[in-house]
C-alpha cells in the first residue's frame, strides 16, 4: 500500500524534460513559463528605456534616428504593458499563486491556461519580429488615426502593433475567463466569498476588468486593420468616418487598463503588508470591496485622455467628477494599508520595505493624477513630461515595485531557498532613488514645456538638467533591478533552506511545502477564516482526493462542497493551437488572406481534436 | 525609513525651487502671461501645496509605523476599531471634501477661462492649419499666410480657429493658454491673449510622426500699430522679384509645394514664402533664419530634419545660392 503523497505524486506525475514544459498543464509550471518570458520582455522593455534615456541625456542627441526612436519608444510603452505587467501580474503570480491561495488543485481550465501562455508567447515574438525588421509599432502605444492609417504610416509597422495586440488579446481573454470560473468555483471549502484573500478579489476585479475592457481595443484594432487592409473608412473623415472614434475606443479600454495593471499590484501589497506586519488587515471588508470598485469606477473615467480634444463642457464636467471620484477606493486602501502596519509591530524586510515604496510612489502618482481632473490643468499639461512623470509613478512605483517585492516575498514558496535578506534591502534602496530620479524631475520638465513623445530637443528651456538627472537615474534603477535579480538567481542555487512558512503568512498558499508538490495539497484544506494559515480549521472534513486527477469545485458564494471535478491531463494541443493561431496572424500581416483562412481552419480542426481526444484518466 | 522619506522630501523642495527660477524660458507653464494661464498656474501651485501636505500625512504614518514597530497600537492609542474609523474618515470623508472643493473650483470656475471663447467676444480670428511637420497661419479678411510665427497684437483677444491638414496635432503655447488638438473633421478654437509684448513660445503636443520634435510655434505679441504694419506687410504678393531667379524657383520643383503670392507659384504643400525672409526660423524652429542655414537647408533639407516632406532636390551649388538670394528677398 502506498501512502497518499506516494499515490498523489503518481497521479499529478507529468513528463519530465523540454517535452513536459510544451506539453504541462500544471498551473505552477505554467506561471514560471510566464514568469521567466516575461522578465525577457521586462529586459528588452528595460533596454529601450535606457535607449531613449540615453537619447535624451542632453540636448540634440544623435543616438537614435527619428525612425529608431519612434519604434523604441512605442515598443516601450507597449512592452511593458502587454508584454511585462499583465502576464506577469496575472501570467505569473495569478497563475501560479492563486489556486494555492484558495486551495485548488489547479486553475479551473488547465489546458486553455496553456494555450493562454503559448499564445502570448506568440503574440510577444511578433510584436518583436516587427521590431527586429526595424518595421516594428511607431505610432505611440495609442498610436492615434489617421498618423497609424495606410496614408501615413505604410510599412507594417502598425499592422503589427494592430495584429500584435488582437493576439495578445486572446490569450488575455483566456486567462481572464479562467481566473473567474477558478475564483468562483474551486474554492477550498469553507472559503466563502468574504473568506477569500485580498489578493483573489484583486485578481478578480482584474478579470472582470480585462473582459471588458479588451473588446473595445480590439474592435478599434479590426476596425484598423479593415481600414488599413481592405480599404473601410471607420476612421477616415472624407468618407465619412471619425478621427475621434479610435480614441473613445482605445481609452475605453486604456483607462481600465490603468487599474488592470495596478488591482494587482495592490493584490500583492494586500498580501505582503499583513504578514509582515504580523496582523489582519484592517477595515478588511472595505479594502475587498474598493478593489472591486476601483475596477468598476475606471469604466467611466476614459474621457480625461481627451480633455484636449475639443468635447463638449458637459462631457468634460462628467468625467473630471468620475475621475474624482475613482480616487476614493484608492485612498480607503491606502488608510488601510497604514494603519494595519501602525497597528502591527511590522518588520521591515525586504518585501515590506518595497511595499513602502510603493506607498510613498503611488501616493506621488496618485497625488498628480488628481491634477488631471482638474479639466484646465489637465489642458496644459496633458501630451507633456508632466504626464509621463505622472504614469511612470503609477506603473513603475505602484505596479512594479510590489512585483519585485512580491518576488522576493513568495522566492521561498517557488524555490524552497531564502534570499539573501541584507542585499536585498540593498536592492530596494538603489531601485528606490533610481525611480525618484529618474521620473521625479520629468515632473519640473513637463511644467516647463517639454513635451512628450520627442526624440530630441534645443537647448536653452532650461530642461537639459533635469534630463540628465532622469537618465542618470535611469542607469541607478537598471543597477538596482540587476541587483534583485542577482540576489534571486545566487539565492536559487546558494541560499539557505527556507522551509514551507518562512515568514509565518496567512493565507494557504504557506501551509504546503516549498516548492509546492504537483498536487499543491495532500489534504484539500479547509477554510473558517481570510487567514486560514492563522485560524487554522479544525478538521471536521478531511478531503484527500488521492484516487484520481481531481479538485473539489464549491458553490459560488458560500464555499459549500458541490462537486469533484476530474482535471484533464497534459496535452500538446495547446501549444500546436497556438502554433497554428501565430501562422495565421503572419498570413494577416503579409495579406495572404487565403492561406489565413485555411490556418484559421487547421486551428478549428486543432480544436476540435482537443476535444474529442480526451484521455482517459490514470 | 527616513532616509527615503527625507529624500522625496528634499527632492520635492528641490524641484519647488527649480520650477520658480525656471521662468522666462519661453515655453513654461509657470510664467504665465495671459489672464487663462494665470489662472492655470494659480491652480498649479494651490493643488502642489495640496500635493505636498497630503504626501506629508501619508510620510508621516510611514514613519510612524516605523518608529512605532515594536508597540502594536495607533500613537494615540485606540485599536482596531479606532483605524477603521480612521480609515472611513481619511479615506472616505477628507477626500469628498476636498474634491469637491477642487471639482467647484477647477472644473465650474476656472474651466471658463480656458474654454473656447465666444464667437463674440474677440476682436479677431486667425486660422492654424497643422501640417506634417509645420504650422499654416491665415488671418480671417485677408490675404494674408504664413507659417510657424503667428502674430497677435498685445492685450488683445484672439481666438485661434485649429484645423488639420493631415493627422492629429496639438497647439500648445504654455505661457498663454491650454492647448487644443487639432483633429481631422473637426475645428477647435481657443483664445490667445498677451499681457505685454514678447515672443511666447509652442510646440506640437500630439505625437504626429517622425518630426514631432521640430514642430515649433512662435507666437509674437505687438503693439497694435506694429502688428498692423506687419500684418499689412503680410498681406501685400511678393515683392518683384529679379526673373531668372523666379524661373529657377518655378522650375526646379520649389513651386510645386510652395506658393509665393504674386508670382505664379501657388502650390499649398508647405509653408507659404511669400514672406519668409520676415520669419525668424526655418522648418518649423529647426533651423534659425540665415544665409548659412537656409543654403544648407536648400542642399539637402533630409539632414536637419530627417523626414521632412521637403525632398533633396537635385540642385548645382549656384542653383542654391540664387534660390537663396531670392528667397532672402522676400521680405
Amino acid at each position: 500500500m502506498r501512502s497518499r503523497t506516494e499515490r498523489l505524486e503518481l497521479i499529478w506525475h507529468e513528463r519530465p524534460g523540454l517535452l513536459g514544459w510544451l506539453t504541462t498543464v500544471d498551473h505552477k509550471r505554467i506561471g514560471l513559463l510566464y514568469f521567466f518570458t516575461t522578465l525577457v520582455f521586462f529586459g528588452a522593455g528595460g533596454v529601450e528605456a535606457l535607449l531613449i534615456r540615453t537619447q535624451l541625456a542632453g540636448p540634440n542627441g544623435t543616438v537614435l534616428s527619428p525612425e529608431a526612436f519612434d519604434q523604441v519608444m512605442t515598443m516601450h510603452g507597449v512592452t511593458m504593458i502587454f508584454l511585462f505587467i499583465i502576464p506577469m501580474t496575472t501570467g505569473a503570480f495569478g497563475n501560479y499563486l492563486l489556486p494555492l491561495m484558495i486551495g485548488a488543485r489547479d486553475m479551473a481550465f488547465p489546458r486553455l491556461n496553456a494555450l493562454s501562455y503559448w499564445l502570448f508567447l506568440g503574440s510577444g515574438v511578433f510584436l518583436y519580429a516587427g521590431l527586429l525588421m526595424r518595421k516594428g509599432p511607431d505610432c505611440g502605444w495609442f498610436c492615434y488615426t489617421p498618423l497609424n492609417t495606410k496614408e501615413y504610416d505604410p510599412g507594417l509597422n502598425a499592422d503589427f502593433y494592430a495584429l500584435g495586440l488582437i493576439f495578445n488579446s486572446m490569450s488575455t481573454t483566456a486567462g481572464a475567463l479562467n481566473f473567474i470560473v477558478t475564483i468562483f468555483k474551486l474554492r477550498a471549502p469553507g472559503m466563502s466569498f468574504n473568506r477569500m484573500p485580498l489578493f483573489v478579489f484583486a485578481m478578480l476585479a482584474v478579470s472582470f476588468s480585462l473582459i471588458f475592457a479588451l473588446p473595445p481595443l480590439t474592435t478599434d484594432l479590426v476596425f484598423l486593420e479593415l481600414q488599413r487592409k481592405v480599404g473601410f473608412h471607420f476612421f477616415d473623415v472624407v468618407h465619412g468616418g471619425d478621427a475621434l472614434l479610435w480614441q473613445h475606443l482605445f481609452w475605453l479600454f486604456g483607462h481600465p487598463e490603468v487599474y488592470i495593471i495596478i488591482l494587482p499590484a495592490m493584490g500583492i501589497a494586500t498580501s505582503i503588508i499583513p504578514t509582515f506586519a504580523k496582523r489582519k488587515m484592517v477595515a478588511f471588508p472595505l479594502v475587498a470591496l474598493a478593489e472591486l470598485l476601483v475596477a468598476f469606477i475606471g469604466f467611466g473615467v476614459w474621457g480625461h485622455h481627451m480633455f484636449a480634444t475639443g468635447l463638449s463642457i458637459g462631457t468634460l464636467v462628467f468625467f473630471a467628477a468620475a475621475s474624482m471620484m475613482v480616487v476614493i477606493p484608492s485612498t480607503i486602501q491606502i488608510y488601510a494599508w497604514l494603519f494595519t502596519v501602525n497597528l502591527g509591530r511590522p518588520e521591515f524586510r525586504a518585501p515590506l520595505l518595497f511595499i513602502g515604496g510603493f506607498i510613498a510612489l503611488f501616493v506621488i502618482g496618485g497625488l498628480s493624477g488628481i491634477m488631471f481632473a482638474a479639466i484646465p490643468f489637465d489642458q496644459a499639461t496633458t501630451d507633456t513630461y508632466f504626464v509621463v512623470a505622472h504614469f511612470h509613478f503609477i506603473i513603475f512605483g505602484a505596479a512594479v515595485f510590489p512585483i519585485l517585492g512580491g518576488m522576493y516575498y513568495w522566492f521561498p514558496k517557488v524555490t524552497g531557498h531564502m534570499y539573501h535578506e541584507r542585499s536585498a534591502q540593498a536592492s530596494f534602496w538603489v531601485t528606490f532613488v533610481g525611480t525618484l530620479l529618474t521620473f521625479f524631475p520629468m515632473h519640473i520638465v513637463g511644467l516647463l514645456g517639454m513635451t512628450r513623445r520627442v526624440y530630441t530637443y534645443h537647448a536653452g528651456f532650461g530642461w537639459d538638467a533635469y534630463n540628465l538627472s532622469e537618465t542618470i537615474g535611469a542607469f541607478i534603477l537598471a543597477a538596482g533591478l540587476l541587483m534583485i535579480f542577482a540576489n534571486l538567481l545566487w539565492s536559487r542555487f546558494r541560499g539557505p533552506p527556507s522551509g514551507p512558512d518562512p515568514f509565518f503568512g496567512g493565507t494557504l498558499e504557506w501551509t504546503t511545502a516549498s516548492p509546492p508538490p504537483p498536487y499543491n495539497f495532500p489534504v484539500i484544506p479547509t477554510v473558517t477564516s481570510p487567514y486560514p494559515n492563522w485560524d487554522r480549521a479544525q478538521g471536521e472534513l478531511v478531503l484527500d482526493l488521492d484516487h484520481g486527477h481531481e479538485t473539489p469545485a464549491t458553490t459560488v458564494r458560500d464555499g459549500h462542497l458541490d462537486e469533484i471535478l476530474k482535471m484533464p491531463s497534459e496535452s500538446g494541443w495547446p501549444i500546436v493551437l497556438a502554433l497554428a493561431v501565430t501562422v495565421l496572424f503572419i498570413m494577416l500581416l503579409t495579406a495572404h488572406f487565403v492561406v489565413a483562412g485555411i490556418f484559421a481552419g487547421v486551428a478549428g480542426c486543432v480544436l476540435v481534436a482537443w476535444h474529442v481526444h480526451e484521455p482517459a484518466e490514470a | 525609513m527616513t532616509g527615503r522619506t527625507g529624500l522625496s522630501r528634499g527632492v520635492l523642495l528641490v524641484g519647488a525651487g527649480a520650477v520658480l527660477a525656471g521662468c522666462g524660458s519661453g515655453q513654461s507653464t509657470l510664467s504665465p502671461h495671459s489672464g487663462a494661464e494665470h489662472s492655470i498656474t494659480t491652480l498649479w501651485w494651490v493643488m502642489f501645496g495640496g500635493a505636498c501636505v497630503g504626501l506629508a500625512v501619508i510620510t508621516v504614518l510611514l514613519l510612524l509605523g516605523w518608529i512605532r514597530r515594536n508597540r502594536a497600537s495607533l500613537p494615540f492609542g485606540g485599536s482596531e476599531r479606532a483605524a477603521t474609523r480612521l480609515v472611513v474618515g481619511l479615506g472616505i470623508g477628507t477626500p469628498i471634501v476636498l474634491l469637491t472643493a477642487l471639482f467647484v473650483w477647477s472644473d465650474v470656475f476656472v474651466i471658463r477661462s480656458t474654454a473656447a471663447p465666444a464667437p463674440s467676444s474677440t476682436a479677431m480670428t486667425v486660422h492654424v492649419i497643422g501640417h506634417q511637420w509645420f504650422w499654416e497661419i491665415r488671418y480671417d479678411g485677408g490675404e494674408a499666410s504664413t507659417a510657424n510665427e503667428l502674430h497677435i497684437p498685445v492685450r488683445t483677444r484672439v481666438v485661434v480657429v485649429g484645423t488639420t491638414a493631415d493627422v492629429v496635432h496639438s497647439l500648445w503655447v504654455p505661457e498663454l493658454n491650454r492647448k487644443i488638438d487639432l483633429i481631422p473633421g473637426r475645428t477647435n478654437r481657443v483664445l490667445l491673449y498677451a499681457d505685454r509684448p514678447g515672443t511666447y513660445l509652442g510646440q506640437c503636443a500630439e505625437f504626429c510622426g517622425l518630426q514631432h520634435a521640430h514642430m515649433e510655434i512662435v507666437v509674437v505679441a505687438e503693439p497694435r500699430a506694429r502688428f498692423e504694419q506687419w500684418l499689412h506687410g503680410q498681406e501685400a504678393t511678393a515683392a518683384a522679384a529679379a526673373g531668372d531667379r523666379l524661373r529657377l524657383f518655378m522650375t526646379k520643383g520649389c513651386a510645386d509645394c510652395h506658393e509665393i503670392r504674386g508670382t505664379p507659384a501657388r502650390a499649398h504643400v508647405g509653408p507659404d514664402l511669400t514672406h519668409v525672409a520676415s520669419r525668424s526660423t526655418l522648418a518649423a524652429g529647426t533651423i534659425p533664419n540665415d544665409r548659412v542655414h537656409l543654403t544648407a537647408w536648400l542642399r539637402d533639407p533630409q539632414q536637419a530634419k530627417p523626414g521632412t516632406k521637403m525632398p533633396q532636390l537635385p540642385l548645382a551649388a549656384r542653383d542654391i545660392d540664387e534660390l537663396v538670394a531670392y528667397l532672402e528677398g522676400l521680405k
